[in-house]
């Protein structure tokens, strides 16, 4: 990757770009070294205006949208905390649980077909994995989000605000479920399922 | 047909005379023009098409006229997965196709659901829904796999009587020609398995996928 | 006698019908749909239904080893199971940090080009096919797609659904006879590209059936997203064995043929002139592959854990840019696996292509996109 496209850079270059703006660099620990930059969803539509359109980077080729599902989390971590046991004041250690709400995430990919460059890796986060599940749609900056995102919309319940016929595009109309979500459990059919085959 | 009837007819075609039986004939000639319908679901229809090309060469067997519509064909080979989407319609082509008409399973997940079993959208075999005549198996089954079925086939159609009690659907008028198309249901299809053709379900699930 | 436009000027507009082609029609190379709203013949709006045979393929690969995956990725496009393999080892060795050694290179590109030959015959067979020329264009491809098959099958032991390539390298080494029997049938395949073009390439029906029918600007090809032969029919120089020289593709002198029109000759072209390149290719494979190990040593390929992190890997399938996606939590089992099928998103513009057209013309140029429906729905 050159260095035009080092995140720091591209980070650098939007937060100068577009006023208001907020990214964070997403650090990738693999060997591949994909490091991803977290949008804010106000100011998505306009960053990857700005990025389409910017003469050094023109990423005019978005490759690929994916949903990703992030389940609740819970983390826990202990702390001392004072007691007052039969008039003696001891120390005690107790374990506190904090709920961290899961999320929905958005990924694209982008490349540059002018510049023969790439990849970019742009990610949005829903609220949460319930009722706020709005992210912007960027099928107006590339078209080739349009299928991806109903994908998204269709198997993840990720609602795209903006995209111009979001309907469900792989299951039918009046299905319930967004099945690649990490609870879902596919209906048995009367058969037994097998177990995880690792 | 009696012993003593098929030595004289043995003895009859060794002095050059020939006969036969309308039943013999009538099978003869329907099982040496099967006509298949068109129709390719997934994989295992790229190698139903090398069947019919120049090195296999279906048509040896009769069967190379692909019809694309159901109204004119006696065979339909369900070549691949059938999506929970897409089994009403593969129902209700079987439903439009003529009296008398076969099914070939052909391929794992035909008979099933296959390597795509655990899938949500995955039907877990055809014959929930339509009479199964011939399964192959197979992922895909190869092109000589498909032509044996074909034979089981001309066999099957070879072998039925014309009267009498074992007499074939197509000629009972108490029996259906035509299967309950499912439906789409908030979860999947509804119901999961024809139950006149499919009563062996087992209750619940012993393991949820986690 | 009355014009047409007379007529039409009696008749007053025309009522509007709503056709929907498919999932069950000979023309649409599988389970896919379309709803067509006419105008006459004229095509006035077109929807492309999809899901027909989604068969789960990503939720399914998220509960298997990094090693289940890849029987699976067979039958993604399933006529190129090779080059689908390649695809996903690569994200899996980008993930996971992995080498291939030479050998298991050149043993790849050599099983890939053969696997877009075989794809590219047999899509001008359908596609002359879907215009008319029943039959004949079919056989040829088929005949020669058997031959390659034949290879693929004393390789790996299946004709279709190789499963050959695993990340590290690939499953089993090639012996010397095959390598000779890749180079006499390599050595026949521009007889059989001259004659395949000499069928119907100046055919005056051909010409006038596809020739400014069904044309993709430049522009809307690359915001579409659309990769491949199709793009590059649309003028576009972009390649990813060239941009990205994944595997050694930086080692071999071809060229990428370039469209001007973007219509359905084009592409038809395209994919002849590919075949051409794709010859010249396996021809200096043959000629320098070395000996070696075909795996690496370091490569686990049961219980693989790569470390948390993610990595998108891509190639140029016959198809276009086929890109897994792929998110390790550490555990043996990709936690996100996301597949970028090029067959679907090359549909992105195929209203685009066909408005205003015939309804016969939305045929051929959809046999023109080259879809295969396992990929499209995965």
């Amino acid at each position: 990757m050159s260095d035009l496209l080092n995140a720091e850079e591209v980070k650098a270059q939007i937060e100068a770009g577009v006023p208001g703006s907020h990214v964070t660099v997403i650090p990738n620990g693999s060997p591949s070294g994909q490091h991803s930059l977290l949008l804010d969803n106000e100011h998505a539509f306009a960053v990857a205006s700005f990025l389409r359109d910017h003469p050094a980077l023109r990423l005019d080729y978005c490759s690929l949208v994916t949903g990703v599902d992030w389940l609740d989390t819970e983390t826990t971590e202990k702390i001392r905390v004072k007691k007052v046991v039969d008039g003696v004041e001891t120390e005690a250690e107790e374990t506190r649980k904090t709920k961290v709400p899961g999320y929905l995430e958005a990924v694209y990919h982008l490349f540059s077909i002018e510049k023969k460059h790439g990849p970019v890796i742009l990610r949005m986060r829903t609220a949460n994995r319930t009722g706020q599940t709005q992210l912007p749609s960027l099928t107006p900056v590339w078209r080739s989000c349009e299928f991806q995102e109903r994908e998204a919309f269709d198997l993840y319940g990720i609602v795209f605000v903006g995209h111009p016929d979001l309907r469900r595009i792989l299951m039918w109309d009046g299905f319930a479920d967004f099945p690649m979500r990490k609870d879902y459990h596919p209906p048995a059919d009367g058969v037994p399922v097998a177990e995880v085959h690792a | 047909m009696a012993d003593d009837l098929k030595e004289l007819k043995i003895e009859l075609s060794k002095n050059g005379i020939f006969t036969t039986t309308l039943e013999e004939l009538y099978n003869w000639g329907r099982k040496n023009s099967v006509w298949p319908l068109t129709f390719g679901l997934a994989c295992c229809a790229i190698e139903m098409i090398a069947t019919t090309m120049a090195r296999y060469d279906l048509a040896r067997f009769g069967a190379e006229v692909f019809r694309p519509s159901p109204r004119q064909a006696d065979l339909i080979i369900v070549s691949g997965t059938v999506t929970k989407k897409m089994a009403p319609q593969v129902v209700r082509l079987y439903n439009q196709m003529p009296e008398p008409k076969y099914v070939i399973a052909m391929g794992a997940c035909a008979i099933s659901g296959g390597p795509f079993r655990d899938g949500y959208n995955v039907l877990k075999g055809i014959d929930r829904y339509i009479p199964v005549d011939v399964h192959i198996p197979g992922c895909p089954p190869r092109p000589e796999a498909l032509i044996h079925a074909f034979m089981t086939l001309q066999k099957k159609i070879e072998e039925q009587a014309l009267a009498g009690e074992n007499r074939p659907r197509h000629l009972r008028a108490d029996l259906p020609s035509e299967f309950e198309v499912p439906e789409f249901g908030e979860h999947g299809l509804e119901p999961p398995a024809n139950p006149e053709l499919f009563p062996a379900l087992p209750g619940n699930p012993l393991k949820v996928l986690q | 006698m009355t014009s047409v436009a007379e007529m039409k000027a009696i008749a007053g507009p025309s009522e509007i019908m709503e056709v929907s082609m498919g999932p069950h029609h000979p023309s649409t190379h599988g389970v896919f749909r379309m709803d067509v709203r006419l105008e006459g013949e004229r095509v006035v709006r077109l929807k492309p239904v999809f899901g027909y045979l989604h068969r789960n393929h990503e939720k399914i690969a998220e509960h298997g080893a990094y090693l289940a995956a890849i029987p699976y990725t067979d039958r993604l496009d399933y006529l190129c199971s090779m080059t689908n393999n390649w695809g996903y080892v690569l994200a899996v060795e980008k993930l996971a940090g992995l080498q291939v050694p030479e050998r298991a290179e050149y043993i790849r590109v050599i099983v890939a080009e053969l696997t877009r030959f075989q794809n590219h015959a047999g899509l001008i067979g359908f596609l002359l096919q879907d215009m008319g020329a029943s039959g004949t264009p079919l056989m040829y491809a088929f005949r020669e797609r058997e031959k390659i098959l034949d290879l693929f099958e004393s390789l790996s032991g299946a004709r279709m659904m190789c499963n050959y390539m695993r990340f590290g390298g690939v499953r089993v080494d090639c012996s010397a006879e095959w390598l000779d029997e890749v180079r006499r049938l390599v050595a026949t395949l521009p007889r059989f590209l001259g004659e395949f073009e000499a069928l119907l390439r100046s055919n005056e029906i051909l010409m006038a059936r596809t020739q400014g029918v069904g044309v993709l600007p430049r522009e809307l090809a690359i915001n579409a997203g659309v990769t491949g032969p199709m793009l590059r029919a649309s003028g576009v120089n972009y390649d990813i064995r060239k941009v990205d020289k994944y595997g050694i593709y930086d080692r071999f002198d071809f060229r990428v043929p370039l469209g001007e029109h973007g219509d359905v000759y084009d592409r038809y072209m395209m994919r002849l002139l590919e075949m051409a390149e794709t010859v010249k290719i396996l021809e200096q494979a043959l000629r320098n592959i070395p000996a070696g190990p075909v795996m690496d040593p370091k490569a686990k390929l049961r219980g693989l854990r790569p470390k948390v992190g993610e990595a998108y890997g891509r190639i140029e399938s016959p198809k276009g840019e086929l890109g897994f996606f792929l998110i390790s939590d550490g555990s043996t089992i990709p936690y996100r696996y996301r597949v970028r099928p090029p067959s679907m998103i090359n549909l992105t513009v195929l209203e685009d292509m066909c408005l205003g057209q015939n309804i016969a013309d939305v045929v051929i140029t959809l046999g023109s996109v080259d879809i295969v429906l396992g990929e499209v729905d995965r």
